[in-house]
């Protein structure tokens, strides 16, 4: 089994789909002949020539609404937009057209598509190269929307969602692109969208994270389980819709729980989530549900280790929900 | 001595397109050399498509008026330019709607019952009651969705007739946008995308002069909305939308060049919108009736009129033949639409993915066993 990181994995997902069906098409800024600034469509344009591997003029709304129009004629468009930060001159495309087309039309015209995007901090990118927008797409009725943590996900959620009939946003973790290898398998993989995953198990309080996040959330749970605390680590890898079971049941089993991720709090997916696990859970809740997220700030270039949820902000969540007593 | 001009030869754009606007009909019914020839049934066709929509249009404002229908949007005076490009577009090919051409859709062949189904949001309305009156969808007939915001069409039109062309079709797609959309993100991404991917797509700008309450000298400082084809190399055209002969003429050369491979181009048709923007809309607040009465005169129903009269073609008595028929005909529909029950309570939550996922089916649940639940079927 090769090793792959998360560049190479997402490459390799979109080579075999271009290889299995023609509708797929992949375009984007600087996506052909360079393979995106990140490299993850290196090669693609050389294997598939410039009709299905576009470059186009640089206009992220226009990267979207002709991927619209060609999901609607019935191709699979799987459009990059450069960074996640760049997404929001395409926002009305993706919000009131692709997320609305099937149901506007009554089901006469559908938009299966994928738009990739690269997300998240701690690259020293600054505010317009570290976002994670991730909410704002959940909110919207019509859209599903995903973010791996590692490459063998990366490739087998991305293989899903170029299969799935509706519009899917795709967030690839930067900070994870090549800092993580593993072994992935050749040739199909496919991994069902709405399922989380229990990366870690344990008994005294879940943590829920996703993308770069999880690998934080991860080291916080080794550095406590010296103190004897025991726990389990959730990876959503589906935001939305959202593998509810698996977080009830595992909120149910530990009585308490610590949601991190890397946007903003206020209204962030974590607010949802606290809400859920409140409606659902709230009977086998021993202590209130904790958010260690972004702070309600723009995202900030010299300040981004202190702003991003890390390790050292995750750790003392984790022992004051554990030790909470009411 | 060099001026300054000249070592920095800053241009004024000079318009190509000021006095060059296509016409065919005459003010005394006769064609000039532009004339498409068409045989005369196919001409009395447009004429009486025209004169349907127009008296479709009329009702259906009054059945607003009455409280019966919650809104409508209308084309008033812009029969001909609608009709004569929907008409030049051959069986295969494809119309993106803006939200003012429901007598294109109903001439491509849509059900009158169908669309006004649609007005209602009934049971039987294709897209189960879920947009507001006038935002129809018709794939059967080649014709895509209606969206409000503005703009938003001409990009996916792009990308659509894009890739008819890379399956190996010879379908054209053709977009429909008024003056006041030359102004959005979109117009201008979707010039750019077609130019540069030489896309088979025909940008249909019906120039009707007030967009809502503003006016097309404040759209844009360009002489005319062709002249912004030559900044994305999108050739473009002008011509009399008014004159339905003389737009089939020049859509229809521009959507064979489109199929033939030779790219994408704009049409400024030149109309006017004797009507308001809406049934929400009144005009009198912000232009004045001298205006409205002077393009009145140039009514493109009336011109047809007079050239097909020219021909021998039509009289008073087929006339009343065509509105009473259609009048009674349209009749017939609302009763069947006013009859019809609203759509089932369930299908707020089909279709907004292939499959209904849990939190939906979750608050479906909620709605079927709800204090109204009762109250439908």
């Amino acid at each position: 089994m090769p090793e792959m990181n998360l560049v190479q994995a997402v490459n390799d997902a979109l080579r075999i789909a271009m290889r299995e069906d023609d509708d797929v098409v992949v375009l984007g800024e600087d996506v052909g002949k360079v393979g995106g600034v990140f490299r993850v469509t290196q090669g693609l344009f050389d294997e598939f020539g410039e009709d299905r591997v576009i470059d186009t003029p640089l206009s992220e709304g226009g990267i979207i609404g002709t991927a619209i129009g060609m999901a609607l004629y019935g191709m699979k468009p799987v459009p990059e937009i450069q960074f996640a930060d760049f997404i929001f001159p395409a926002f009305d495309q993706i919000v009131s057209e692709a997320a609305k087309y099937r149901y506007r039309s009554g089901g006469e015209y559908t938009c299966p598509m994928v738009i990739r995007t690269p997300v998240g901090g701690g690259i020293r990118g600054g505010h317009y190269h570290s976002q994670s927008p991730e909410s704002l797409f959940i909110h919207t009725a019509g859209l599903k929307v995903v973010c791996p943590s590692n490459p063998y996900d990366a490739k087998g959620l991305l293989t899903a969602a170029i299969k799935d009939p509706d519009p899917v946003l795709f967030f690839e973790p930067k900070r994870v692109y090549r800092a993580v290898k593993m072994d992935v398998p050749e040739g199909d993989l496919e991994l069902p969208l709405g399922k989380a995953k229990v990366v870690r198990e344990g008994e005294d309080v879940t943590v829920i994270a996703w993308g770069a996040m999880l690998f934080e959330a991860l080291a916080s749970a080794e550095e406590v389980e010296a103190d004897g605390l025991s726990c389990e680590v959730l990876d959503l890898r589906t935001l939305w819709p959202v593998d509810i079971d698996t977080i009830a049941s595992s909120v149910k089993k530990t009585g308490r729980v610590v949601i991190v991720h890397e946007a903003p709090k206020a209204c962030g997916f974590g607010a949802e989530l606290l809400s859920m696990v409140t409606e659902k859970c709230f009977v086998h809740l021993e202590a209130p549900p904790v958010r260690v997220t972004g702070f309600d700030t723009p995202f900030p270039y010299t300040l981004e280790m202190e702003y991003l949820p890390l390790q050292h902000r995750i750790t003392p969540a984790l022992r004051e929900t554990v030790a909470y007593e009411p | 001595m060099q001026t300054q001009e000249q070592v920095v030869p800053i241009r004024t754009p000079e318009s190509s397109f000021d006095d060059e606007v296509v016409t065919v009909i005459a003010k005394d019914g006769s064609t000039g050399p532009a004339d498409p020839k068409l045989p005369v049934e196919q001409v009395v066709d447009f004429y009486e498509a025209m004169v349907r929509t127009r008296t479709i249009d009329v009702q259906l404002e009054r059945l607003q008026r009455q409280g019966r229908i919650g809104f409508h949007i209308g084309s008033l005076g812009e029969e001909a330019c609608i009709l004569g490009s929907a008409a030049a577009m051959r069986p295969q090919d494809w119309i993106f709607p803006c939200y003012r051409e429901f007598g294109a859709l109903l001439y491509r062949g849509m059900p009158l019952q169908t669309y006004v189904d649609n007005m209602y949001g009934n049971a039987d309305d294709p897209v189960k009651g879920r947009q507001m009156p006038d935002h129809y969808t018709g794939r059967a007939f080649r014709f895509g969705s209606v969206s409000s915001p503005i703009g938003t069409q001409m990009t996916q039109a792009v990308g659509f007739a894009w890739a008819a062309q890379k399956k190996g079709t010879d379908e054209v797609t053709s977009v429909y946008f008024g003056e006041g959309a030359t102004s959005s993100a979109e117009f201008h991404t979707g010039m750019n995308f077609a130019g540069v991917m030489k896309a088979p797509v025909v940008f249909l700008c019906r120039n009707n002069r007030w967009a809502i309450s503003v006016p097309s000298e404040k759209q844009t400082a360009s002489k005319t909305f062709a002249d912004k084809g030559v900044a994305y190399g999108v050739p473009a055209v002008r011509v009399d939308g008014n004159d339905v002969l003389a737009t089939y003429k020049v859509v229809r050369e521009c959507v064979e060049r489109a199929a033939r491979g030779e790219g994408p181009a704009l049409v400024e048709m030149l109309t006017y919108r004797v009507g308001g923007h809406s049934t929400s809309d009144d005009p009198r607040a912000y232009r004045v009736q001298d205006e409205v009465e002077q393009w009145r005169r140039t009514d493109p129903v009336v011109r047809l009129r007079r050239h097909l009269e020219t021909l021998g073609a039509w009289d008073d008595a087929r006339e009343e033949e065509l509105t009473k028929g259609t009048e009674a005909e349209l009749k017939a529909c609302i009763a069947a639409a006013e009859a019809k029950p609203k759509p089932a309570l369930g299908t707020i939550f089909d279709g907004v993915f292939a499959e209904r996922p849990w939190h939906l089916e979750e608050q479906a649940a909620e709605l079927l066993n709800g204090p109204r639940a009762k109250d439908h079927h």
